[in-house]
C-alpha cells in the first residue's frame, strides 16, 4: 500500500547540506503495523513527514496505492510526540477539530468522538480542558483526534515518549487493542525496543546520518501480546536482543 | 484581607506623618483634607473625571481596533511586516507628548486631539503584543493544520488567533494603563476640561488638596479600567492562566 522507492531527503541549511535519509526502500502492506527504530537524528521523523506529504523527497518517490504523495491526504494522519491539543477546547472539542476543518457531518462524528474517548478510558472527561488532564490523558485525546476520521494510514512520531513508563505501557497496550479491532496501516516511530516488539508486525531498523534501512525484522509473535510474562517471553526477548544488536 | 490592611496601613502612616511632623496641607494634605476637597465640589470633580474617562475609553477603544488591524495585516504579509516595522519602531520612539501641540493645530480644540494622543500612546503595546502572539503558534500546531489541509482562513481563525489571545491581553493591560496617562498628558498640555485640567488649575491656585483629590480619582479610574480588562481576560481566555502556570 505504502511504497518508498529509493527515497532520499537532504536539508539545505546555512552550514551546508544535511542528508537525513538516503536511498530508503520500503513496502508496507495494507493494515500492517510497522515500527521504525533508530538512534536520535537518524531521519525517523523525516520519514514520517515524507509519507504524510508534509515534506517532499529530494530523491526517489513515495506512493500510496500507486499515487505519488505530493500533499497531505485526508486518509493519512500524523500523530506527534506532543499532544498538540488546543488549550481553549475541551477534550471532545479537540477530537472534533479535524471534523470541523474537513467539514464532515458534525452530529454523526460527535457520537464517534464520544465513543473514542470512552474507548481510551476518558469517560467523564469529555468536557475537561487539556490543562485539567494528565500528560497520558492528553495523549489519549490526541490519539482519538487522530482516529476520528478513520484514517487508513496512521503515522505516529514517538507518540508515547513524553510519558512515564507505566502510562506508556498502558497506552501501547490500548493501541494494540485498537489496531486489532480496526486495523489501520500504521508506521510507528519509537526509541523503545520493547514497544516495537509489542506492537509491530515488522520493525525497520534505521542507521544514523544519513538514515538508511539497516534491516527489517519480522516479529512473529501471536497477538494479543503483553509486556508481562507470557508464553512467548523467550521469543520476545530474542527479538529484542536482535534489535539491540542492530542498533 | 492583606490587601485591605496594606492600603489601610499606608493611609494611616501618611496621615500620622502629616500630624506628627506638622506638615502643612499646601505641601502634603492629610487624607481628611482630600476627602474635604472632594466633598466641597463633588459634582465638578465627577464631571471632570467623566471627561477624562470618555477620552481614555474612546482612545483605548480606537487603539484596540487599530492595533489589532495593524498586527493582523503585518503578520499576514511578511514583506509588509519587514517594510513597516522600522517605521513603527521609529514612530514609537517619538515622545508622544511632543506631538500634543501639533494635534491641536491639526484637529482643533476639544476632545478629538486628546483622543488621538491616547490612541498614539497606547496603540504600540497592542500591536507588538498581538504580533508576538500571532507569530508564536507552536510548530506542532502549524503542522497539525497543514496535515489536515486547513485553509489559510481556518488556520488563522481556529489556531493562530485563539493562540495569540493571551498575549493580546498582555498588551491590552499595558495599553489601558498608558491610556489613562495619555489622557492626563493631553489634558495638561492642551486647554480644556478633565482631571488633568483640574490639576493644572489647582496648582495655579495652590489648592494642593484639590490636586490630590483629582489624583486619587485618576488612580481609582486607572485601577478600575485595569481590572475590567483583567476580568474580560478571565472571561474570554480562562485557559491562559492555566497554561502559563
Amino acid at each position: 500500500m505504502i511504497r518508498l522507492a529509493g527515497v532520499s531527503r537532504t536539508f539545505t541549511s546555512r552550514d551546508g547540506d544535511v542528508e537525513a535519509l538516503r536511498d530508503v526502500a520500503l513496502e508496507i502492506a495494507e493494515s500492517q503495523f510497522v515500527a521504525v527504530v533508530g538512534r536520535s537524528g537518524c531521519g525517523k521523523s523525516t520519514l514520517l513527514r515524507l509519507i504524510a506529504g508534509l515534506l517532499a523527497p529530494t530523491g526517489g518517490a513515495v506512493t500510496i496505492d500507486g499515487a505519488p504523495v505530493s500533499r497531505p491526504r485526508p486518509d493519512v494522519v500524523l500523530m506527534h510526540q506532543l499532544p498538540a491539543l488546543l488549550p481553549w477546547r475541551t477534550a471532545l472539542g479537540n477530537v472534533m477539530l479535524p471534523v470541523e476543518i474537513r467539514r464532515l457531518p458534525r452530529a454523526e462524528y460527535r457520537a464517534r468522538a464520544a465513543d473514542l474517548l470512552d474507548a481510551v478510558g476518558l469517560t467523564g472527561f469529555h468536557q475537561r480542558h487539556p490543562y485539567e488532564l494528565s500528560g497520558g490523558m492528553q495523549q489519549r485525546v490526541a490519539l482519538c483526534r487522530a482516529l476520528i476520521q478513520r484514517p487508513r494510514v496512521l503515522l505516529m512520531d514517538e507518540p508515547f515518549s513524553a510519558l512515564d513508563a507505566l502510562t506508556r505501557e498502558e497506552l501501547a497496550t490500548q493501541l494494540q487493542a485498537m489496531h486489532m479491532s480496526a486495523p489501520a496501516t500504521t508506521v510507528f516511530v519509537t526509541h523503545s525496543i520493547p514497544e516495537a516488539v509489542l506492537l509491530a508486525d515488522r520493525v525497520v531498523v534505521l542507521s544514523s546520518r544519513p538514515g538508511q534501512v539497516r534491516r527489517v525484522v519480522d516479529v512473529h509473535l501471536p497477538r494479543p501480546r503483553s509486556f508481562g510474562h507470557n508464553a512467548y517471553t523467550a521469543q520476545a526477548a530474542e527479538c529484542a536482543a536482535e534489535l539491540h544488536e542492530l542498533l | 484581607m492583606p490587601p485591605v490592611l496594606g492600603v489601610a496601613g499606608t493611609v494611616a502612616v501618611w496621615w500620622g506623618g502629616t500630624r506628627v511632623f506638622g506638615i502643612r496641607p499646601l505641601f502634603l494634605p492629610a487624607p481628611p483634607d482630600i476627602v474635604a476637597a472632594f466633598r466641597a465640589q463633588p459634582g465638578y470633580l465627577l464631571r471632570e473625571a467623566g471627561a477624562t474617562l470618555t477620552v481614555t475609553v474612546a482612545g483605548f477603544a480606537l487603539a484596540v481596533v487599530a492595533g489589532l488591524l495593524v498586527a493582523v495585516t503585518l503578520t499576514a504579509w511578511r514583506t509588509m511586516e519587514r517594510a513597516a516595522l522600522p517605521v513603527l519602531v521609529g514612530l514609537n520612539s517619538v515622545p508622544k507628548v511632543a506631538v500634543s501641540p501639533l494635534l491641536v493645530v491639526w484637529l482643533g480644540f476639544g476632545s478629538r486631539p486628546k483622543i488621538v494622543l491616547v490612541l498614539l500612546i497606547c496603540v504600540f503595546p497592542i500591536v507588538v503584543a498581538t504580533m508576538a502572539g500571532l507569530t508564536s503558534t507552536p510548530a506542532e500546531l502549524g503542522e497539525l493544520g497543514r496535515s489536515l489541509s486547513a485553509t489559510g482562513w481556518q488556520t488563522y481563525v481556529k489556531l493562530r488567533l485563539p493562540w495569540a489571545l493571551p498575549q493580546v491581553f498582555t498588551g491590552l493591560k499595558v495599553a489601558v494603563s498608558l491610556a489613562v496617562i495619555g489622557a492626563v498628558v493631553a489634558e495638561i498640555s492642551q486647554p480644556g476640561d478633565g482631571l488633568g485640567a483640574v490639576i493644572v488649575l489647582s496648582g495655579m491656585s495652590f489648592d494642593t488638596p484639590l490636586a490630590f483629590a483629582a489624583i486619587a480619582l485618576l488612580a481609582l479610574l486607572s485601577t478600575t479600567l485595569f481590572y475590567l480588562v483583567v476580568a474580560l481576560e478571565r472571561l474570554l481566555v480562562p485557559w491562559s492562566r492555566a497554561i502559563s502556570g
